[in-house]
């Protein structure tokens, strides 16, 4: 990459503040941040690490509520923001600085098409005319590989898909040819077979025009193929910075070293038993949603002790399986059978203890526990519901199950769940589930809203609950690096139906359905180089969208 | 295309057989009578030979839904029967009745619709500072007030003590439109004073919610000037819920004008229904009931019609 | 020019430019507003348009000291927690529950603050006010202050028994309809669709003159057309509550609806109810006291604000206020409520955040 060294941005000692019960209080302490022209620098952070509040500060912006605090510098191409006025400030935006933002579907207004979005900040700054402002906007289309450049435009943004407006709003950021670009989460909201085209097409096209970049993102192996620098952030204050390389290779911090760590994690792979059915086996499910159709002829086995990955993007259907087995919503065709009896298809139609045998671990730990009612009722009711246990016994039940879920009894009994952190949800949530003894729980994405050090927790945690308990389960996930760490078998679905299936150690070895190689080559890796040496493998015109509507049956 | 016809066909459709429901509940509401309406309009005290009369005259002798059918069939070409207590056919007596309460509350509208936009949109803009404070104490006074009280405090300032206006709404053909407006600014006004408080709120309510919206933060970060991000960005997807309060509140205004008409002794349709009430003319009642839920209807029909046309994701198929 | 206008003109000035000396903004642009309402209300009104000016900031003043201390008051005897909420509630909800407390003596101790009792005939029709009859008599010779403290408790307590009736009615429907969904609540959905579609006033107008306006009439029939509002909004309230994860974990428990709406929805509900609450109580109020005003309401002799309004209604035009003191305490209590309501909706949206 060709840089000059001169520097573009420089961010000195930058304090932001929020105004929360009546008192300012800071969300980032202190932070200095050099850029170069040319240069792309990832903020890498958990979340509440206030790397997207400095990403706005760099614009001069703050959201609502906060404010930018004294002593703070930043300085953009010589020009101290500030103490700059709100007029010059704002004329500068857009121009000279722009904003990716992470949903692109409620960052482009309803109301206008695409191209006229995009022509406003031109048009304003009176850098171009409208017709040519409409020719560079094709232009760019055309980079970064959005199909029907001449004609897409035309359209309002509800009629584009997801990864198609991800990258209109590059290049609408683009539009006034900026210094500086910055890139809040652009690909979080993404499915992995379409992050991949959005990453490339930005990173080709910052490159060709050298701006520089702040790329902000939660995920380490996304941030190593976009950035030149890494930036580690942790609750507002910086951990480490260095060259994206050393930072990989040799990570000085502690707090980096365990990010690293997580992705260590791997537990053996157990074979099926070699005797006795299955515990769950779904056969030839059909199921709609009203009129349409979701799943097409689903079969899969899982058997006792055994931990069952389902994987697949959103709109796979891998959810709606799980909807089947729980009888939320009957099948239209095929049953779910339990230790190779039928289950009722309809939920309220089961007994209870069919109920009590499969147990659901949700994605979103805050929705999942009632937040008016006690940890210890939270738990106990299941126990209530179906053992009968009352009183003392209840108590030692409760008093169990949170030892068992590494959180001490006496501390937590009495609280309610706002007062918790995600990890402690999620660790609550599995409490609930176990408290009901299942010997099969379903867990829909449970770490995909979790930080990762987090997440990793909730995984050895799982595994060692099923080492204790012999509990199976079926873990539904879009995380492929999930399925590695603790899956025995693996289902791959797509468009509702299976499209492979099998043991883990020969679903990850080639040769693979084309689905499950294009699924699986997507998934981003922390080498530096990975991007580069698949688009060399695959070329542009086989990954993302394109690549999947041929990969289809 | 398409798409958008059939969907407000559907709306249509469904504000039809509404108003068909309604029309008939409020026909056998008065069937739920204790007795029949004869017993209830002439008492205790009728004889036989009276009650007899008045059940032919009202032909009561028939089935109730063949009656049903009768009154409906008439309502539509607008005979709405004879009134129990003058004997006169009641759509003479509702005729420029209501016409007097559709002046009024245009009246009324043509000043609060853009009063209350403006002031909302501004309250909107300059929001948590003093001006929308004290703008947020005054409005909740206003739409506290019973009509009644505004009026009558109205009266005392403006007429008694003042006699900038005149107290008693009285008005006739003959007059003058300027007559006729100066006649009825005091209830106009204190229809315009609850109406924009409303109208305000919600309107002030709906453009919060669309200023914090991402869209419009992309704008600012785009570097579009405010207010350009006012009209470009948010207007153009204001006009869904603005159409809405201004139906809403229009069909508020059909209600109070009932209580305003009384206090300053206007000519309309409402006080008209408040006398058969207190007469038990049946007749009366159920027309200016129809008339009002008619109204009401059309007005939250067309509010619904208009935010569906203005819905862009709907204006635009994929 | 008279020393009043002078010493008027004077003080607002003069408060206006010590605020912007020492950079209280907001105080500053209060003070100036006034100060250039004056200037215009001087030139048209002359003097007694000031006079009415001091008197309406006067009792602005008034409110806000009484609503401060007894704001500071419930912060020193609620216990901590509700303290707390208190000590940051605005100025106006301290208004609003000071208003609310009155109303709430005045109308469970009335025959002990009354001097007359409601329908008792003392002295000549509309006496004018003296020592025994604080606010005079109306058209039959009755006391008006009397009646006005007995009307704080039939009509405010009729409209509570109407909405709460409503609410029992309108909550139960919708958080049950909420919980079970399917052909049940659509059928529900589409029921209060059409209630909701004729006005209330008329509605009522019209059940009314079938049904009569006795007291217990009157409340069924209100609660009747109130209740579909309720059930709307706790429809609403119950279905953000019902998609969450938690309520699906209680199902496939196997819990029964009742459990569902008793210990899963209902507490997540609480907040917006008891706001909702206070809206429809205003909303009754007003629809009682039109009624009332209409002649259409609680009948006489009970004292009643609404028909007190109709009754002395003829004394506007003598330039006499006593009509609008009961109407005036009908807006009081409203807007006392909305007060509180509107702090309560605050705080829950805030939270959210």
């Amino acid at each position: 990459m060709s840089q000059d060294k001169t520097v573009l941005l420089n961010i000195k000692n930058l304090i932001i503040e929020g105004y929360s019960d009546e008192k300012w209080v800071g969300i980032v302490h202190g932070v200095d941040l050099k850029l170069h022209r040319g240069e792309v620098m990832g903020l890498i952070g958990e979340s509440g690490a206030g790397k997207s509040t400095i990403g706005l500060a760099a614009m001069g912006f703050t959201k609502d509520g906060c404010r930018i605090g004294e002593g703070s510098s930043i300085e953009f191409d010589g020009m101290e923001l500030t103490t700059t006025p709100q007029s010059d400030l704002q004329s500068l935006r857009g121009s000279r600085i722009a904003y990716v933002a992470q949903s692109a579907a409620a960052s482009f207004n309803p109301a206008h098409k695409l191209i006229d979005q995009h022509t406003e900040a031109p048009l304003q700054y009176r850098i171009q005319k409208r017709l040519e402002s409409q020719e560079d906007a094709m232009e760019l289309y055309e980079k970064l590989r959005l199909p029907n450049p001449r004609e897409i435009g035309f359209r309002y943004p509800h009629q584009v898909s997801g990864g198609q407006l991800q990258r209109a709003m590059t290049a609408m950021a683009m539009a006034c040819r900026p210094d500086l670009i910055i890139f809040d989460e652009p690909t979080t909201a993404l499915d992995v077979t379409t992050q991949i085209e959005v990453l490339s097409a930005i990173r080709d096209i910052v490159d060709q025009f050298n701006t520089a970049a702040i790329y902000i993102t939660h995920d380490l192996a996304v941030v190593a193929q976009m950035a030149d620098v890494i930036k580690v952030l942790l609750k507002g204050n910086e951990v480490e910075e260095a060259d994206t390389r050393t930072m990989l290779s040799n990570p000085q911090d502690d707090y980096t070293k365990s990010l690293w760590a997580v992705r260590d994690f791997k537990r053996d792979q157990k074979p099926r038993p070699t005797e006795g059915s299955p515990l769950i086996s779904v056969k030839n499910v059909d199921a709609s949603y009203g009129d349409t159709p979701v799943l097409h002829d689903v079969s899969f086995d899982i058997y006792e002790g055994m931990t069952v990955a389902v994987v697949g993007e959103s709109g796979s259907g891998k959810s709606t399986v799980a909807r089947c087995i729980t009888g939320l919503l009957p099948p239209t065709k095929g049953e779910c059978l339990f230790k190779g009896t039928p289950l009722p298809p309809d939920y309220r139609d089961r007994s209870k203890d069919q109920l009590r045998q499969a147990q659901m671990i949700y994605q979103m730990a805050d929705t999942a526990l009632n937040p008016k009612v006690k940890i210890s009722e939270i738990i106990g009711r299941p126990a209530q519901f179906y053992s009968g246990l009352t009183g003392p016994a209840l108590k030692n039940r409760v008093d169990e199950l949170l030892d068992l879920i590494e959180l001490e009894p006496a501390q937590y009994y009495n609280r309610y769940p706002p007062e918790l952190s995600g990890g402690q949800k999620q660790r609550i949530g599995i409490a609930r589930s176990l408290a009901a003894e299942p010997t099969f729980i379903i867990c829909d994405e449970v770490t995909s809203a979790l930080d990762q050090l987090v997440a990793e927790g909730i995984l050895r945690l799982l595994d060692k609950l099923q080492n204790e308990l012999n509990l199976s389960y079926m873990f539904i996930t879009h995380d492929l690096a999930t399925v590695r760490s603790i899956a025995d078998e693996v289902v791959v679905m797509q468009y509702g139906k299976v499209v492979e299936q099998g043991p883990k150690d020969v679903m990850f070895k080639p040769p693979h359905h084309a689905y499950t190689d294009l699924l699986l080559s997507s998934v981003p890796e922390m080498d530096p180089d990975w991007l580069t040496t698949l688009l060399e493998e695959r070329g542009v015109d086989d990954i993302g969208e394109a690549a999947k509507a041929n990969k289809r049956d | 295309m398409g798409d958008i016809i059939s969907i407000i066909a559907k709306r249509l459709g469904l504000g039809l057989i509404t108003l068909l429901v309604i029309s008939i509940i409020i026909f056998f509401a008065v069937e739920l009578l204790p007795g029949d309406i004869a017993q209830a309009v002439l008492g205790q005290g009728a004889t036989e030979d009276n009650l007899a009369a008045l059940r032919a005259e009202l032909g009561l002798d028939r089935a109730a839904p063949l009656r049903y059918l009768d009154w409906l069939g008439s309502a539509l070409t607008g005979d709405f029967g004879n009134s129990l207590v003058s004997k006169t056919p009641v759509a003479e007596a509702i005729g420029t009745r209501f016409g007097n309460t559709l002046f009024l509350a245009t009246y009324a509208a043509v000043i609060a619709v853009p009063a209350a936009i403006f002031l909302g949109v501004l309250v909107a803009l300059f929001r948590n500072s003093v001006f929308d404070r004290v703008a947020n104490v005054v409005t909740l006074t206003s739409i506290s007030s019973p009509e009644f009280f505004l009026g009558y405090v109205l009266i005392l300032f403006l007429a008694v003590k003042t006699g900038l206006f005149p107290a008693i709404a009285k008005i006739d053909d003959d007059m003058t439109l300027f007559d006729k407006l100066n006649r009825t600014f005091l209830p106009a006004l204190t229809m315009v004073l609850v109406v924009v408080a409303h109208m305000m709120r919600m309107t002030r309510a709906s453009i919060i919610n669309l200023l914090a919206s991402p869209y419009v933060e992309m704008a600012r970060l785009k570097g579009v000037p405010a207010w350009k991000v006012i009209v470009k960005h948010t207007l153009p997807n204001a006009w869904a819920p603005v159409i809405n309060v201004v139906a809403l509140n229009l069909a508020y205004l059909i209600t109070g004008v009932v209580l305003v008409e009384v206090v300053f002794v206007y000519p309309g349709i409402g006080q008209l229904l408040v006398d058969a009430v207190t007469k038990r003319d049946f007749p009366v009642v159920q027309a200016c009931c129809l008339i009002f839920a008619a109204t009401f209807i059309l007005l939250n029909l067309a509010a619904d019609v208009g935010s569906i046309l203005t819905n862009p994701r709907l204006r635009h198929p994929k | 020019m008279n020393y009043f206008i002078i010493g008027f003109y004077a003080l607002v000035i003069g408060a206006s430019s010590l605020a912007a000396f020492y950079q209280k903004r907001t105080a500053f642009i209060l003070l100036f507003s006034l100060t250039l309402v004056s200037f215009v209300m001087g030139i048209v009104g002359g003097e007694a348009m000031l006079w009415s000016v001091t008197i309406l900031a006067g009792l602005i003043a008034f409110s806000a000291g009484v609503s401060y201390s007894f704001r500071e008051f419930l912060v020193i005897i609620l216990p901590n927690d509700m303290a707390k909420e208190m000590r940051t509630a605005p100025l106006t909800a301290g208004f609003g529950l000071f208003v609310i407390f009155t109303y709430a003596i005045s109308g469970i101790f009335a025959p002990i603050i009354a001097p007359y009792g409601e329908a008792e005939v003392i002295t000549s029709a509309f006496a004018p006010a003296d020592e025994n009859m604080l606010l005079g008599a109306d058209q039959l010779g009755r006391d008006m202050f009397s009646r006005i403290i007995y009307g704080a408790r039939n009509t405010v307590g009729l409209a509570l028994l109407a909405t709460i009736l409503a609410f029992l009615m309108g909550a139960t429907a919708g958080l049950y309809a909420a919980s079970k969904g399917g052909k049940l609540d659509q059928l529900l959905g589409r029921i209060v669709d059409v209630i909701m579609s004729i006005p209330s006033l008329i509605f009522s107008l019209l059940l009314l003159s079938i049904f009569g306006t006795n007291t217990t009439t009157l409340i069924i029939v209100i609660a009747i057309i109130y209740a579909p509002r309720v059930y709307r909004l706790a429809r609403s309230v119950g279905g953000n509550v019902v998609v969450m994860d938690y309520i699906e974990a209680a199902k496939l428990r196997g819990e029964g609806t009742w459990y569902l709406i008793r210990k899963e929805i209902l507490p997540n509900s609480t907040a917006p109810l008891i706001a909702e609450f206070g809206l429809e109580f205003c909303f009754v109020f007003l629809l009682v006291a039109g009624l009332s005003f209409l002649g259409l309401g609680i009948q006489p002799p009970t004292a009643d604000w609404g028909s007190m309004v109709r009754e002395n209604a003829t004394l506007i035009s003598f330039g006499e206020i006593t009509p609008l003191i009961p109407a005036g305490a009908i807006a009081l209590l409203t807007v006392a409520v909305n007060f509180v309501v509107d702090w309560m909706l605050d705080r829950t949206s805030g939270l959210k955040e």
